[in-house]
């Protein structure tokens, strides 16, 4: 796995593609991470209480974890995850093959919604990062 | 892997404290946790099963200061022990930086010390990494027990069995009251960051 290296000009373009897709959609919170666990970028509700290093931990493993269990059954990979809360909900998905997007959103906005957004988002963001080859 | 972060000038690196189950991974990382100034530590994250024993990791976020200009993040992960969380332990091992094999003095243990070390250098195989170029260190823990009646491992013993081929610094320790604790946390710090650093940030004149 290489080293992921940012700059300033790819980050805005990430977080500006994030904000107009997901945060405008009506989504709280929007992390980007790598698969070590790392936060690339985080997007809308700047939520004091959300502890996002541990979170983008957790999820870095969870989603280790489910690719894993995906290769057990036959399968390459899961290429997103979906957990309902009763209020709100949590929504991962594969960004090229180094990053995660993490979406957290309330009952508000409707699955399907998020699903689309994040499609469209994941090739803009590939491209920006230079993940897509 | 390491993040480089040029927007923000930060640095973000991952060290995993590797070894058998019940040697101190976790005692270590919760005396850095208790002795660290609150500014410089994140929140510590443990994921526990019944008992004490690790079930997929216990995290340590720290803020090392900074270095030529680059605030220093590191990530301290530990990994389960127990054989039968061999996959969780490879999934925490993914994009490690810098590694730290804590051994247990405990004569009892000699054998799963040196299927410990076997079991993380296949792991980092698989992952194309490879012990020699990593940045590694060794803690021989529980140091406090030798010269007590419970059979311990000499020094001479510990390096034979782990560090003939691997020939790293190695730290004596005794985590639980903190000796060589912070020793070994320095030492794999700097090789890490020296490492990471010299792949990225030190243009080559
Ligand atoms: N005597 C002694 N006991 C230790 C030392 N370090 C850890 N222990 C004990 O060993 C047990 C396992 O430690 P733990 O940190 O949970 O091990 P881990 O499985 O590697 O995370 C605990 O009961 C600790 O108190 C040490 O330096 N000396
Ligand atoms: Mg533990």
């Amino acid at each position: 796995m290489a080293d992921i290296i940012l700059t300033g000009p790819a980050l805005e373009q990430a977080r500006t593609q994030i904000d107009e897709s997901l945060v405008q959609a009506g989504v709280h919170t929007v992390l980007l991470i790598d698969h070590a666990g790392n936060v690339v970028a985080s997007c809308g509700k700047n939520r004091k209480d959300l502890d996002m290093t541990s979170l983008a931990a957790l999820a870095a493993a969870n989603f280790g974890a489910t690719s894993q269990m995906a290769r057990i059954i036959g399968e390459d990979d899961f290429s997103l995850l979906f957990h309902k809360g009763k209020k709100d909900s949590i929504h991962f998905a594969k960004i090229g093959r180094e990053m995660i997007l993490i979406t957290i959103f309330g009952d508000e906005v409707s699955l399907g919604l998020v699903r689309l957004r994040v499609a469209e988002l994941t090739s803009n963001i590939e491209k920006i990062f230079g993940l897509d080859n | 892997m390491a993040l480089i972060d040029l927007s923000k000038r930060e640095v973000h690196c991952k060290i995993v404290y590797y070894g058998p189950g019940r040697c101190g991974k976790t005692t270590n990382l919760l005396y850095i946790y208790n002795s660290m100034n609150s500014n410089a530590k994140g929140k510590m994250l443990t994921i526990e099963t019944k008992g004490d024993r690790t079930l997929f990791f216990d995290l340590l976020p720290l803020n090392l200061g900074k270095i030529k200009d680059f605030d220093i993040r590191i990530q301290l992960y530990t990994v389960p022990g127990q054989a039968i969380y061999e996959a969780t332990r490879k999934l925490v091992l993914k994009g490690v930086d810098g590694l730290v094999f804590v051994a247990d003095s405990l004569r009892v243990r000699r054998q799963k010390n040196i299927e410990s070390l076997k079991d993380l250098k296949k792991n980092l195989v698989d992952y194309n990494l490879d012990i020699e170029t990593l940045p590694v260190v060794l803690q021989y823990n529980k140091r406090d027990l030798a010269g007590s009646p419970i059979p311990t491992l000499s020094l001479e013993e510990l390096e034979e069995d782990l560090n003939s081929d691997l020939g790293v610094k190695a730290f004596q320790a005794a985590a639980t009251k903190g000796v060589g604790v912070f020793e070994t946390l320095k030492d794999i710090s700097k090789k890490t960051v020296r490492y990471v650093a010299t792949k990225h940030l030190v243009k080559p004149k």
